[in-house]
């Protein structure tokens, strides 16, 4: 590593905003640098001579910088090293700090040697439209071949492997009046609606507010620009209703007045706080948006027109103003209007005498006048032909243009170290644009500008095509006023200050050099998607009328730079070539974001433990201690098995459901959905919500309840409980817990009002255990002794109000397990108290705690349907639930079941199936065919919604719901999986395995 | 995202809320005889207006009631909302 000559390209006054008493130093392509504090990666480079920092996207070929902010399109870099590194980051765009990292992308082995470079030999075969037109056939050569062949070369960064280091933030925020851009008319507007007494929220991409101010030569009041700007900004920071914000980027427009906007907190510090994030996103919810992002400077299309060292003179005049640094010793200008003299009048302020190429015939604005003053002779009607200069422009072809400007009639070769181009101003119209604006075109300006507002938004400024400082500023004003108004009853107006800049004569509409005499050079028009003038005339050549369409076949306007210099040129140049003019050819679309916003802002803190809430059952630390396997079921994080020793999964589940067969287990079953049901009208309300009859239902009795969706489809089952007269505790499914409320809220405030009923959620307030297995009642009678636990006391599906010692407690005698079974209710905060004491009266009768492994087991042996079977695709009849549907009251969903289709002689239904082999599992959605061999498609009968190992008959056992499956008990037939080449001869049996008749439940 | 008045709490985030559907449906009533084509249109059948659509929305994140909107399809205007016993006050 050496330490280079630095900093040679600055200027000779210290006017800008870099502190040179603070040397920075910096590594680019493994080489140190120094810079100053307030450079930008940019800045720095450029005052070290560098202006190679990439090459592009399609022809390798070199580039430099273009620009010196968002409108960027070439010089992306590779930031950082390890699990920080970025890919494709605007160098224009980065701060500098201490120690910075960075390196070119999109080239191999080095930028300067890049072997992709042959791309731009061979580019008469990479026309517009290539990838659609040559790797179309054979298509099996796409995905081996093809594709990760342009995957390779096409890429440009490289994307960390590791998880992002950083932390990222959101925040919402609220206010009358968002402010987007801190030009002019940005201040402007921000002070007339602050000082109006709206809450208002100033926005500035840039670390400096202040916009063109910052650039411009011009008075404002008794004030320079510069000195003005940062006036309004002290005076806003003042304002206890004023939220001023730097390096914020207000990127996406979306409904009623939602904006995005990324907020880069500590890339420029050099070593931040950890309570600091790295970057913020904030949601801004504005009454109204003031859209006064300004204007981006167009390139000129001509030969060679991206060399590095070729960039906007914008670029440049703030380079030496801001950034006190010289993007050349020997420079050419080219414009097509006048502010490209403001720069030409900086170069001479650093004593550098630049050539001025003017596409016009003549001017007599202020700025030329000026510098015609200083002896300086212009050459009009001249353009640039053709450059040279491998890694760096070295000398330009300039040509005398012809009276139409269709040709050039001389040229002469001039050398050169930087051409700064100015093809004048597009206003930057992407938010209004994203609101729903609908753009017109701007005869005078040669652009759109925002016109009908579909959204509360309005452009003010260089964004609404007012260029001269003295709109800007009275559009400002004007519009902050009126729209703070609509806030405030203050009616407080702010005077607009007199302000004076150069007069200006209108620009030429020529943003295309002719070509060079017998040579055909590539004219860029769209740098970050390498679209040149020959792409354009080639999709239009083949038929590509649409600019749409153009625009997806060339490419130009696309990906992260969306067309923010190159838009108006393509249509331009569109217009040019069908004969229409520009509003005719229309516009493309612009979409958020504005400029590329990192993942980790979008994500923000929704990473890892944070990205869901977990729900943890109050009995949760016990099967942490007593170590429990989890599983997520939904968002709960449940059981699944406790392995002991060595145990496999199978091992343990096998135990456990075992265990419960024989002796008893205990289940966390805590995370069942429970509804209150209060009212005189509940018993009226279940029995239209349940497919069975509910208005008989006994106190202190539960009932099994399955409900249906309006088409019949069978949404949840549970059991349900009358706790009084007009109290029912009604449970579901762990997993439509949420939906079942919803559903019922539905009915009950839109369907039927009148019903006087209140469904609440006690799915947190309650813990419970099941306890299941013959020797349950033996353990619940140890712990109860006062109650009569016997078949007579509390019989199937009843229930009790009892005490554990001084907690209320509720003993429900329900089982899913098929076995004789409890299930055990106390207020949550009781929940592990009550484990403990099961466990401990347990312990005599062989107690074992199950997960929802052994769960699931005990109930598909016993053929009882669960989540698989309820897939919103099954009626009562497909899941053997056809007994459980009144024939006598109506209730939701009814009507759909006899439909013709639901009541077909051979519709699905569910069994069992057993493999023939009494060893192979079957995997769950296998598919149920006659014959295995059979040529594709072959015709499948039905598919495999549950498998378990029956630890009851120890061989695998499986439900199926299948056509006509009633009658194919007995039939051998296959389970095939051809995912994973399996084919297995099973044996269709009943679906209830395991004591077909129910007995043991109300043993 | 959409800025939607819940008629008991007020202005609110979309993200608190569920989309519901057309909010001119009603259910035939129970027990009621009703023919195939009557009752598949109340189950599936939705008109897909392009403009003014009355709507149910609930606050799910909220205070868990239903409520009409009336909103424009195409801009998403939301021009009023009411309570489910209310009528739009436009
Ligand atoms: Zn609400």
């Amino acid at each position: 590593m050496r330490i280079s000559m630095s900093n040679q390209f600055r200027t000779t006054n210290s006017n800008g905003l870099i502190n040179k008493n603070k040397i920075l130093n910096f590594t680019f392509n493994g080489q140190t640098f120094q810079g100053y504090e307030g450079d930008t990666l940019a800045s720095a480079l450029i005052a070290n001579g560098v202006h190679l920092v990439g090459r592009s996207f399609k022809y390798h070929r070199p580039r430099g910088f273009l620009g010196v902010g968002v409108e960027e399109p070439n010089a992306m870099v590779q930031l950082h090293e390890g699990d920080r590194s970025e890919p494709n980051i605007m160098a224009t765009e980065v701060e500098l700090v201490e120690g910075l990292v960075a390196n070119s992308q999109n080239c191999w082995p080095s930028v300067k040697f890049d072997i992709g470079e042959i791309n731009n030999l061979l580019n008469r075969f990479f026309p517009a439209g290539f990838y659609y037109k040559t790797f179309m056939w054979p298509k099996s050569f796409w995905y081996k071949i093809y594709e990760p062949v342009i995957r390779k070369a096409a890429g440009m960064g490289i994307a960390p492997l590791n998880p992002d280091p950083d932390r990222y933030e959101h925040n919402y925020e609220h206010c009358d009046v968002l402010v987007v851009g801190s030009g002019p008319s940005g201040l402007a507007s921000a002070l007339a609606a602050a000082k109006n007494g709206a809450r208002v929220i100033l926005a500035e991409d840039k670390a400096h507010f202040g916009g063109s101010l910052l650039n411009d030569d011009v008075t404002i009041g008794n004030m320079s620009g510069r000195e003005w700007a940062s006036d309004v900004i002290s005076q806003l920071k003042n304002l206890p209703n004023v939220v001023v914000k730097n390096r914020s980027q207000v990127f996406g427009y979306y409904d009623h007045n939602m904006t995005v906007m990324f907020e880069r907190v500590s890339d420029h510090i050099e070593k931040p706080s950890q309570y600091t994030p790295r970057q913020r996103l904030h949601y801004i919810r504005a009454g109204e948006v003031i859209v006064s992002t300004g204007s981006i400077e167009r390139p000129i299309s001509f030969g060679n027109n991206d060399r590095p060292g070729i960039l906007l003179a914008s670029a440049a005049r703030e380079y030496m103003k801001v950034y006190e640094t010289l993007v050349g010793k020997k420079p050419i200008i080219f414009t097509n209007n006048d502010t490209a003299y403001s720069t030409a009048l900086e170069f001479l302020k650093n004593d550098i005498t630049p050539i001025i190429l003017d596409t016009r015939d003549n001017s007599d604005g202020e700025l030329v006048k000026e510098v015609q003053n200083q002896g300086i002779q212009i050459r009009f009607n001249s353009g640039i032909a053709n450059t040279k200069g491998h890694l760096k422009i070295k000398s330009a072809t300039i040509g005398k243009l012809d009276s139409d400007k269709e040709n050039f009639i001389s040229y002469e070769e001039v050398e050169c170290d930087c051409i700064c181009m100015s093809g004048g101003w597009t206003p930057t119209v992407h938010l209004s644009s994203q609101a729903g604006n609908k753009l017109k075109f701007k005869e005078e300006i040669d652009a759109y500008v925002p016109d009908q507002k579909r959204q509360k938004e309005t452009a003010v400024g260089a964004a609404n095509g007012s260029y001269t400082l003295d709109q800007s500023l009275a559009e400002g004003f004007q519009v902050g006023f009126e729209l703070s108004n609509k806030f405030t009853s203050n009616n407080s107006k702010t005077d607009t200050p007199m302000s004076k800049e150069p007069s200006q004569e209108s620009h030429e509409k020529l943003w295309c050099m002719p070509l060079p005499n017998g040579k055909k050079p590539k004219r860029f028009i769209d740098f970050q998607n390498d679209v040149a003038v020959s792409d354009v005339e080639l999709a239009l050549r083949e038929g590509f009328r649409s600019i749409e369409h153009v625009k997806r076949y060339t490419t130009l306007g696309m990906a992260g730079d969306q067309g923010k210099t190159s838009n108006l040129n393509g249509l331009q140049y569109v217009s040019k070539i069908e004969k229409k003019i520009v509003p005719e050819v229309g516009h493309t679309t612009f979409r958020p974001p504005y400029t590329p916003v990192t993942i980790g802002t979008i994500v923000g803190r929704e990473v890892g433990n944070h990205y869901l809430p977990t729900r943890k059952s109050p009995i949760h630390k016990w099967h942490e201690e007593n170590n429990a396997v989890f599983v997520a079921a939904g968002l709960w994080v449940r059981p699944r098995y406790y392995p002991r020793g060595n145990e496999t999964m199978n091992d343990a589940v096998n135990r456990e459901a075992a265990n419960v067969r024989k002796n008893v287990g205990i289940c966390d079953v805590t995370t069942l959905g429970k509804i209150d049901i209060k009212g005189p009208d509940a018993p009226e309300f279940l029995n239209r919500i349940y497919t069975n009859a509910w208005l008989k239902l006994p106190v202190g009795k539960a009932r099994y309840g399955v409900m249906l969706r309006e088409d019949g489809m069978v949404m949840d089952d549970g059991t349900t409980s009358r706790i009084s007269e007009n109290h029912f505790h009604m449970t579901t499914t762990t997993a439509q817990a949420a939906n079942v409320l919803s559903h019922l809220e539905y009915y009950l405030q839109v369907v039927w009002p009148e019903l006087d009923v209140n469904v609440l959620s006690t799915t947190e307030q309650f813990a419970g255990v099941a306890v299941a297995g013959p020797k349950s009642r033996e353990l619940l009678t140890k712990m109860f002794p006062s109650i009569d636990l016997s078949n007579e006391g509390l019989p199937f599906m009843g229930l009790i109000d009892t005490k554990l010692g001084d907690i209320p407690a509720r003993i429900y005698r329900i089982s899913f397990s098929g076995e004789l079974a409890y299930e055990v209710n106390v207020e949550s905060d009781y929940g592990l108290h009550l484990w403990k004491k099961i466990m401990e009266a347990g312990s005599d009768f062989g107690v074992q705690p199950y997960g929802t492994e052994a769960l699931s087991t005990l109930r598909i042996e016993m053929g009882h349907v669960a989540g698989p079977e309820l897939d919103g695709r099954t009626i009562p009849f497909d899941v053997g639930l056809n007994g459980m549907v009144s024939q006598k009251k109506d209730f939701i969903g009814k009507r759909s079941l006899s439909k013709e289709a639901f009541v077909a002689e051979d519709r699905q239904t569910i069994v069992g199936l057993v493999p023939v082999d009494k060893k192979s599992k079957i995997p769950e959605g296998s598919h149920i065919v006659e014959n295995d061999k059979a040529p594709t498609p072959n015709p499948k009968l039905g598919h495999v919604s549950s498998s378990c190992w029956s630890v009851e008959y120890n061989n695998p056992f499986s439900i199926a719901i299948m056509k006509d499956g009633k009658k194919q008990i007995g039939k051998t037939l296959f389970a095939v999986s051809p995912l994973k080449d399996i084919s297995i001869p099973v044996e269709v049996v009943s679906s209830h395995y395991v004591d077909p008749k129910g007995e043991r439940v109300r043993s | 995202m959409l800025e939607i008045r819940c008629p008991y709490c007020g202005k609110r985030s979309q993200n608190e809320f569920s989309y519901g559907g057309d909010g001119n449906i009603k259910r035939p009533t129970l027990g009621e005889e009703i023919n195939t084509k009557d009752w598949d249109d109340f189950v599936y059948f939705r008109d897909n207006p392009r403009g003014k659509h009355t709507e149910l929305w609930h606050h799910t994140s909220g205070c868990r009631q239903w409520f009409k909107a009336s909103r424009d399809t195409a801009t998403h205007e939301i021009f009023a909302t009411c309570k489910m016993n209310e009528d739009f006050n436009e």
